[in-house]
C-alpha cells in the first residue's frame, strides 16, 4: 500500500487533441481514481438560437464538433423537420446516408490513427491518416468542404451528386478497402498492439448498461445498442449492428474496424438504391411546437431537440443536443479505477472522446 | 525559403475550437502534406516548442493555459492563431463563454483565417510564422552581442569620456 498521489493528466497533453482535464488519484503505479473536470471548450452555443434564425442556427450547430459535422447538421435539421412536419425527399435521405457514413469512415479511421499515435506504432498512425485523405477528397469534391461541410439544410440538401459520380466513389472505396485490410490486420494481430489493449480497460454488460454508455463502447460490451437500427433509410439498406462482447480496448477497437468496413458497404448498397427526384422541399413559416430526433454519431447516440416559441417566430426557444461522448465519460472514469498508469492514455483514447461535442 | 535552416518544432493547443482546425493541423503532420519531411515535429512539450498553433477562441477556463504553455516557451518564439475562432471568435464571437480571439490574452504573430483553416493555410501561416521566427532569433542575438559588449566596453569607456573634446560634444 503506497502513498497516494495526485497526478493531473491535461489540459495539454501528447495524446489529446483536445483539452480535458483528469486528476488521477495513484497508489504506486495504480490509479485509485480519476476525477475529471471539463469546461474547457464550453462556448455555449445551444443559447445562440436566440440570436441566430431556425435556418441560420445549422452552420453554428454544424460547429459543435469538426469531425463529426455532418451528423450535427442532419440532426438539427431533422429534429427542426419533425417540428414543422416537414418530410424530405428520399434521394435527399439517402445522400445524407452516404454523406453521415463516409463521416464515420473519416472519423473512425482518424481514431485508430490517434490510438496507434497513443501507442507509440507512429507509422501506423501515418498510414491512418494517409487513407484518411481518399474519404477527404472525395468529401470535397462532393460538399466542396474537407470538414465542414454545411450541405445539410432544413427541408433537405444543398446540393446533388449524379449517380456516376456515386458510382465512381464505390470504385474509389474499393480500392482503397484492401489498404484499410492491411493496416487494420495489424491492429487486429500484431503482438504489441495486442498486449496494450487485451484485458486493459474491460467493461463488464452490466457496468456497461448502468453507466448509460452509448455507441461501440456499448456495442464492445455486449449490448446491441445502434440508433441507426430504428432508422427507415438504413433499415433499407439491411443494417446490423456489429457487437462484441469482450469489453476491453480491443473489443473497442474491433467494434470500429468492423464498422469501417461495415460503411463501405452501406456506401454501395445506398448508391444502388438510389431513388431518383428532387433533393430538397420548400420551406416556408416558423417553426412551432417541438420535436426529436436521434442519430448514430460515429462515437454513439446523439438526441437533438428543437421547440420553437408558440407563436412561431424566425428563432427557436430550446435547442439542445445530447451527445454520445458525454453519455461515455462516467464509463470512463469507471475503468480508470484500478487500472495502471501507463494505460490512461488507452483507455482514454478508446472511448473516442469529443470533447467539442461534450461541451459544446 | 531559405530561413527554414533549423527544424522548428510546434505545439498546438485547442482553445475553444470545433476540433475542425484541430485535425487540420494534424493533417499538415501526415503523409498527404507531411511537413515532417522538413523536421517541423509536433511535440508534446512546450519547453520544446518553437511555434505555438492555437485553434480556437480563449475563454475564462482556459485563458491561463493558454498564457501558461506561452511563458513555458523558449525564446524566440512566435504564436500563429489558426482558424478565425483564434482570430476574432468567428462563427461563437456571440456567444456568452468567449471571450475572443487569442490575442486578447497572448500578442500572435501570425493569422490564419478560415473555418476550418485548410492545411494550405495553416502551412503557409507557420511559414510566414517561421520567416518571423528567424527574425527575432536575430533580433535577440544582436541584443545579446550589445549586452555582452556593452558590459566589456563599460570599464574601458570611462576614459573616453574623460576626454575633454568629447566632453564637450556630449555638452552640446
Amino acid at each position: 500500500m503506497g502513498k497516494r498521489t495526485i497526478i493531473p493528466f491535461g489540459p495539454q497533453h501528447p495524446v489529446l487533441p483536445e483539452p480535458v482535464h483528469l486528476d488521477l488519484v495513484i497508489e504506486d503505479e495504480k490509479v485509485v481514481e480519476a476525477i475529471p473536470s471539463i469546461g474547457f471548450i464550453h462556448r455555449g452555443l445551444e443559447k445562440l438560437v436566440e440570436k441566430k434564425e431556425y435556418t441560420e442556427m445549422v452552420y453554428v450547430i454544424e460547429r459543435i464538433c469538426g469531425i463529426c459535422s455532418f451528423g450535427h447538421g442532419w440532426g438539427y435539421c431533422g429534429a427542426v423537420e419533425n417540428a414543422m412536419g416537414i418530410q424530405i425527399p428520399e434521394r435527399a435521405e439517402a445522400m445524407r446516408t452516404i454523406w453521415h457514413e463516409l463521416s464515420r469512415l473519416h472519423s473512425h479511421l482518424l481514431w485508430l490513427g490517434l490510438l496507434a499515435d497513443g501507442f507509440g506504432f507512429d507509422s501506423l498512425f501515418m498510414h491512418c491518416w494517409r487513407i484518411r485523405e481518399t474519404i477527404l477528397d472525395i468529401l470535397e469534391e462532393t460538399t466542396g468542404g474537407r470538414v465542414i461541410f454545411s450541405v445539410c439544410k432544413v427541408g433537405g440538401i444543398r446540393k446533388d451528386v449524379d449517380n456516376d459520380y456515386l458510382k465512381g466513389i464505390v470504385e474509389k472505396l474499393h480500392a482503397i478497402e484492401d489498404d484499410i485490410r492491411s493496416l487494420t490486420t495489424v491492429f487486429m494481430n500484431d503482438t504489441s498492439v495486442k498486449n496494450r489493449l487485451c484485458g486493459v480497460g474491460v467493461l463488464s454488460k452490466e457496468e456497461a448498461l448502468d453507466l448509460c454508455t452509448v455507441g461501440p463502447m456499448a456495442r464492445a460490451s455486449g449490448i446491441e445498442l445502434d440508433m441507426r437500427v430504428g432508422t427507415p433509410s438504413y433499415q433499407k439498406l439491411g443494417f446490423e449492428p456489429i457487437v462484441r462482447t469482450e469489453g476491453d480496448c480491443y473489443a473497442r477497437c474491433a467494434v470500429r474496424i468492423g464498422e469501417i468496413f461495415q460503411s463501405i458497404e452501406l456506401i454501395e448498397k445506398a448508391v444502388e438504391e438510389m431513388p431518383d427526384g428532387p433533393i430538397e422541399v420548400a420551406v416556408k413559416g416558423n417553426v412551432e411546437g417541438e420535436a426529436t430526433f436521434r442519430l448514430e454519431q460515429p462515437r454513439g447516440g446523439a438526441f437533438y431537440y428543437a421547440k420553437g416559441f408558440e407563436k412561431g417566430t424566425k428563432f427557436l426557444e430550446r435547442m439542445r443536443v445530447r451527445t454520445p461522448t458525454n453519455m461515455n465519460i462516467p464509463a470512463m472514469t469507471k475503468m480508470l479505477q484500478g487500472c495502471d498508469l501507463a494505460d490512461v492514455p488507452m483507455i482514454v483514447l478508446t472511448i473516442d472522446p469529443c470533447i467539442s461535442c461534450t461541451e459544446r | 525559403m531559405s530561413y527554414i535552416t533549423k527544424s522548428p518544432w510546434i505545439i498546438h493547443y485547442d482553445g475553444s475550437s470545433c476540433n475542425g482546425c484541430d485535425i487540420e493541423v494534424l493533417a499538415c503532420l501526415t503523409p498527404m502534406y507531411d511537413v515532417e519531411r522538413f523536421g517541423i515535429i509536433n511535440t508534446g512539450n512546450p519547453k520544446h516548442a518553437d511555434v505555438f498553433l492555437v485553434t480556437g477562441s480563449v475563454n475564462e477556463q482556459n485563458k491561463n493555459v493558454v498564457k501558461q504553455i506561452y511563458e513555458q516557451m523558449p525564446e524566440p518564439k512566435v504564436v500563429v492563431a489558426v482558424g478565425i475562432c483564434a482570430n476574432n471568435g468567428g462563427i461563437f464571437k456571440e456567444c456568452y463563454n468567449i471571450q475572443g480571439g487569442v490575442d486578447t490574452v497572448i500578442p500572435v504573430d501570425c493569422y490564419v483565417p478560415g473555418c476550418a483553416a485548410r492545411p494550405e493555410a495553416i502551412i503557409d501561416g507557420v511559414v510566414k510564422g517561421l520567416g518571423i521566427l528567424a527574425e527575432k532569433r536575430e533580433k535577440l542575438r544582436q541584443e545579446q552581442l550589445a549586452a555582452k559588449s556593452g558590459a566589456k566596453a563599460a570599464p574601458q569607456a570611462m576614459p573616453v569620456l574623460d576626454d575633454p573634446a568629447e566632453a564637450k560634444e556630449e555638452e552640446a
